[in-house]
């Protein structure tokens, strides 16, 4: 099982970008769950999404504890939540970031959704649209094929500047 | 077709596919999606209901029993506070022998306020005369749902069904399922007693102690009854779209010396903990517990019993528990866990059973 602990803010898309992953992985014709973990959240608060992939049918509900993968939709979070807790030893940090960023001890791959969802102007509700083009990147990774996350993207926006975004941070993250 | 989508979102599917002739709804955290897809599908024409948005969740049943009492097919979701409210109306729409179906989204009751899963919502309205389902999937929430009005409206059982899913998690986890062709599989409803303006009668009319005393046998005959039934339409399912469900759902328990048993979400989870437990040398087993009215049998004899319950009876103990040692004479080790959506891993659970002592309680996260 693949383990996916996403970070971002209230507003966004956090939530929305859990799903469109675990559509995508289903289109690859894995088994994917997705949660949001609720709380108090609120505009611009930190929040968590769970995000699991397998082969075979998922009997977990309870929260993500050893993640393979950490992503950060907003590098600023990492200042007050520590994003690497419990992440496995082999564990990769994916960060949305303007300027490169390094985590003690795991891979971290960094790349600008921000500029990318900028570049497009996809903005709503004055925050840049980060989940579309997030899963252009987790697809350079490897972890979803780039197929099946356009498709994912296609069929949850009707906005097609959606699948351009991801199209762009799938070109701009260097693996 | 196989998709994509939240464990409220399969029951909405469910729904739609079991066409519903009257859907009433009032909207509360966590089932809202349930009922706002199923508006969608009235609005965009995939399903031919009238849709009655009500002012409360009393209200909510009060309209699904003016309409069962007509004869047709009806619907409704709620949770927590909202099932309490609609309590009288639980009692009225068992009473009057409607067999509406409903989702609850198990959720704490408060104060002190709190949306996380519980089930002691849906557990204190045990004695209603409502059959009660706990699924652990979006896919056993999809299958369950549209089973449902087939075991609600049969001629033996003409009972309500509740449909019980953890809140936020089920209702809110994203899952794959797949829904089925659902042509044929729910005959036409025939409520026997239904309102027939050319026959006019009277309709829950002041009874004496006698006719009163034989319309409660009557329910529990159609809750005895309703066991077979259930197994036939889980039987009936099973031919015809290949997924098979019981009264409860067992996992490694041929040989099990120590058995958890649980229901909802906790009741798939645990099957990770008897993985664990197995690799550490204990002959562990789960049997999750799907139907909790009408009580299924369970043999536990000559086992180790570990149960979970998301729920209180304050003053006695865990429902769960307390309806195990009264129907299967075992004393469980009966532990308190996950109240108000509380956190508990597969680790956790496994962690009960190596604790276990023979009619202890443990109150997870409380006692040391």
């Amino acid at each position: 099982m693949y383990e996916i602990r996403l970070h971002s803010r209230g507003g966004q898309g956090g939530v929305t970008a859990a799903k469109v992953l675990a559509y995508a992985a289903f289109l690859d014709g894995k088994y994917a769950t997705a949660t949001p973990l609720y709380g108090a959240e609120r505009r611009g608060a930190p929040v968590v999404s769970f995000i699991r992939v397998d082969d075979t049918p998922i009997r977990v509900y309870s929260q993500i504890r050893t993640p393979d993968l950490v992503i950060v939709l907003d590098h600023s979070i990492m200042q007050t939540v520590d994003v690497t807790a419990g992440l496995r030893e082999d564990g990769v940090v994916l960060v949305n970031s303007p300027h490169p960023v390094e985590v003690k001890g795991h891979t971290t791959y960094t790349v600008d959704l921000t500029s990318i969802a900028l570049s497009l102007k996809m903005v709503l509700a004055g925050n840049p649209i980060l989940n579309t083009p997030l899963i252009g990147a987790i697809a350079k990774m490897g972890i979803i094929s780039r197929e099946s996350a356009e498709k994912a993207i296609a069929e949850t926006f009707s906005d097609e500047r959606n699948v351009m975004a991801a199209r762009k941070a799938f070109e701009e993250l260097k693996i | 077709m196989l998709m994509i989508g939240t464990g409220n979102k399969a029951v909405a599917l469910a729904v739609r596919d079991a066409k519903p002739v009257v859907v009433a709804a009032y909207p509360i955290t966590p089932q809202t999606e349930i009922v706002e897809e199923i508006a969608n599908y009235v609005t965009d024409g995939s399903m031919d209901a009238r849709y009655i948005p009500v002012e409360s969740e009393h209200s909510s049943m009060a309209a699904c029993i003016g309409a069962a009492a007509t004869g047709v097919r009806t619907f409704t979701a709620t949770s927590s506070h909202g099932l309490v409210y609609m309590c009288e109306m639980l009692h009225m729409s068992a009473g009057a022998r409607l067999p509406i179906v409903m989702a609850n989204a198990n959720r704490a009751l408060g104060p002190g306020w709190n949306i996380g899963a519980e089930q002691s919502d849906s557990l204190s309205m045990r004695d209603t005369g409502w059959l009660q389902c706990y699924v652990s999937t979006a896919q056993e929430a999809y299958d369950t749902a549209f089973m449902a009005f087939r075991i609600a409206e049969h001629e033996s059982v003409l009972l309500p069904v509740m449909i019980n899913l953890d809140g936020f998690l089920l209702t809110h986890i994203t899952q794959p399922f797949e829904t089925v062709d659902p042509e044929g599989f729910l005959p036409p409803t025939n409520t026997p007693h239904a309102i027939d303006i050319n026959h006019p009668g009277g309709y829950g009319t002041l009874t004496k102690g006698t006719e009163h005393f034989r319309f409660r046998w009557d329910i529990e005959r159609g809750m005895r009854d309703s066991v077979a039934v259930i197994q036939e339409v889980e039987e009936a399912f099973a031919g015809r779209y290949g997924r098979r469900y019981d009264m409860v759902e067992e996992y490694r328990c041929e040989d099990a010396e120590v058995v958890i048993i649980a229901m909802g979400t906790l009741g798939k989870e645990m099957e990770v903990a008897v993985d664990i437990l197995r690799e550490e040398g204990v002959r562990a087993g789960s049997i999750r517990i799907r139907w909790f009215r009408p009580f299924p049998a369970i043999d536990l004899a000559g086992r180790e019993v570990v149960v979970i319950d998301r729920d209180y009876s304050f003053g006695f103990g865990g429902v769960l528990a307390n309806e195990l040692r009264a129907k299967c004479g075992c004393r469980p080790f009966s532990v308190i866990a996950g109240l108000g959506g509380q956190e508990v891993t597969y680790d956790d659970i496994a962690s009960f059973v190596r604790i276990r002592t023979e009619g202890g309680e443990h109150w997870f996260g409380v006692d040391a």
